[in-house]
């Protein structure tokens, strides 16, 4: 029997999602952005963002199915995004994915989105070794989990006490005078830029402090303080110093607690995921402290790790293999579904 | 043909499965669900319902037909969603209609929720037909005669009485009757939202997913 055939919906913020994958096989992963339309806001406008997953779903789903090759009738399953992210996104991606699963008479799998950053990765590299660490770093979330089982058993360890990496580095890119969002033009000045120029701190590293936890509000504030220090003294802001200086503390602190948390409890296996694991020294840094820890690094390339369709066929695929009972019919979306619940 | 019928543009979802022809409709089914914000949860369940008292499958549908609004937004998108993707996985026609036109008959003024102290209209002549509206006002200042028909709660800002009417399977059946007559003539389902998006940057992205 051939693996099944699945099809994933993901809408928990700006991207409209649709990817298609039969077992570990990436068939499709067709994308929709409203990106631009929130640019001038600096920050996701939930009303917009839910307006364009509406008029963009039909149209995404069509690009998915042709570009894998298939018909809708094809598919054997359906998964999608239930949470966490914004509700009234989430729920035209739940919505449609359950017209769909109703149309074509197939079970429907209401999923976590961020396990689906992990689940991503298997498309990629194969089956995840288990247990695996996973560090999931976006403009939403950061979070650190231990995954002794993907399909079923996802643990919390740490998350952000408040900004999110991404979101820290949207602010930082505004001080800046860098657009929005913030993480790609960061790292392309941080290029030409001293990582140990201006020594910005690293958020809850004291020995008191919780060992898996993020601060990243202290930070972006300790940067924009300098920055202003800069400009009231009418002196240049050396701005490629700065961003370098402050992706070095970002990089430096999820680094150290991820290598800490596979340390901790035994585990060989670290996996990135989310928009933050495309920073170029982000992922050079953990393959440099991986490497010398032991530990195996796994990150998905750069379109992986944004959100997508991909990810959450990824896990609807594994949630299908592992025998794991669909969702309800009255699958809603949980704005802030826990991490422990893979799928509900 | 058979038609599935769908709405959630009010707190009220409508599910309806009828047999249709230009000649008239026969409505075999109709699922009303009080569902509050709870139209994701609901909407599925409601379609299998009224298909079921029908005694259909989906398998049999040969087209749908959606309430395009205007209503609360986040119920509105997931009734229309649910409509264009149900239509799209089986290859069926999709119709939307305005979903005031859905509610009581003849000469009229309709009147449903808006929220934020305000209400969506439309006015229909003796025919039937909507001669103004959708819109969106506070209820003092439509100054319109009469019959009012919709949402009662609205009796006392607009000085008159409101005669209680919903969605109903067979108001939008009567709306969609041309687009179904000729379901090449369908246009694309574009919800009426009447008001601009709250644009105001999110603290919930932070909220929400920590
Ligand atoms: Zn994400």
């Amino acid at each position: 029997m051939s693996e099944p055939l699945v099809l994933g919906f993901e809408t928990s913020c700006d991207e409209t999602g649709v990817g298609i994958v039969r077992g570990h096989t990436l068939l499709a992963d067709a994308l929709a952005t409203s990106m631009a339309e929130h640019e001038r806001f600096g920050g996701v406008v939930p009303e917009i963002a839910s307006r364009a997953h509406l008029e963009a779903m039909v149209p995404t789903v069509h690009r998915a199915l042709a570009d894998a090759g298939i018909a809708a009738s094809d598919i054997d399953a359906v998964a999608v995004t239930s949470g966490p992210g914004l509700t009234g996104a989430l729920l035209v991606g739940v919505a449609a994915a359950k017209a769909y699963a109703l149309a074509l008479d197939k079970p429907l799998y209401g999923v976590n989105h961020l396990a689906a950053h992990v689940a991503v990765d298997e498309l990629q590299h194969g089956r995840l070794a288990e247990p695996s660490i996973a560090m999931l770093v976006s403009g939403g979330h950061s979070s650190l989990l231990l995954v002794p089982d993907l399909a079923q058993d996802v643990q919390p360890l740490g998350r952000t006490i408040d900004d999110a990496a991404g979101e820290a580095f949207d602010k930082v890119a505004r001080v800046l005078g860098l657009p929005f969002p913030g993480g790609p033009p960061i790292d392309k000045a941080a290029r030409e830029g001293d990582p140990s120029a201006i020594a910005f701190p690293r958020g809850l590293t004291g020995p008191r402090d919780p060992a898996y936890d993020f601060s990243f509000s202290g930070l972006k504030t300790a940067v924009a303080r300098w920055v202003e220090a800069r400009q009231r003294a009418g002196e240049p802001v050396p701005l490629a110093d700065v961003a370098a200086s402050f992706q070095e503390a970002v990089a430096d602190v999820l680094t150290a607690k991820a290598v800490r948390a596979c340390r901790d409890h035994g585990v060989d296996h670290l996996v990135l995921g989310g928009g933050v694991a495309a920073n170029l020294r982000l992922r050079a840094l953990a393959e440099e402290r991986c490497a010398a820890a032991g530990i195996v690094l796994r990150v998905p390339s750069p379109k992986l790790c944004t959100d997508n369709g991909a990810m959450v066929a990824a896990l609807g695929s594994r949630l299908v293999a592992a025998g794991v009972a669909p969702s309800a019919p009255d699958l809603g979306a949980d704005s802030a579904l826990p991490i422990d619940v893979v799928s509900r | 043909m058979l038609v599935l019928v769908l709405d959630t543009a009010t707190p009220t979802l409508v599910a309806g499965v009828a047999r249709w022809s230009p000649d008239g409709a026969e409505v075999l089914a109709e699922q009303a669900v009080p569902s509050g914000t709870k139209h994701a949860e609901l909407l599925t369940p409601a379609i299998r319902a009224a298909l079921d008292d029908a005694g259909a499958a989906l398998a049999d549908v040969e087209a749908v037909v959606t309430g395009l609004g205007p209503g609360p937004f986040t119920g509105l998108r997931v009734g229309i969603v649910t409509a264009a993707g149900l239509a799209d996985a089986r290859g069926l026609p999709v119709v939307g209609v305005c979903s005031l036109d859905a509610v009581g008959s003849g000469a009229r003024t309709v009147v449903t929720d808006a929220r934020r102290k305000e209400v969506y209209w439309a006015a229909y002549d003796a025919a039937g037909a909507r001669v103004e509206g959708p819109a969106v006002v506070r209820p003092e200042e439509l100054r319109r005669p009469g019959p009012f028909v919709g949402d009662p709660a609205f009796a006392e800002r607009l000085g008159a009485a409101v005669e209680r009417a919903e969605v109903t399977t067979a108001g939008l059946l009567r709306a969609a009757a041309a687009q179904l007559a000729d379901p090449s003539s369908a246009a694309p389902l574009v919800p009426l939202y009447l008001r601009r998006p709250d644009a105001v940057p999110p603290t919930a992205i932070k909220a929400v997913t920590q």
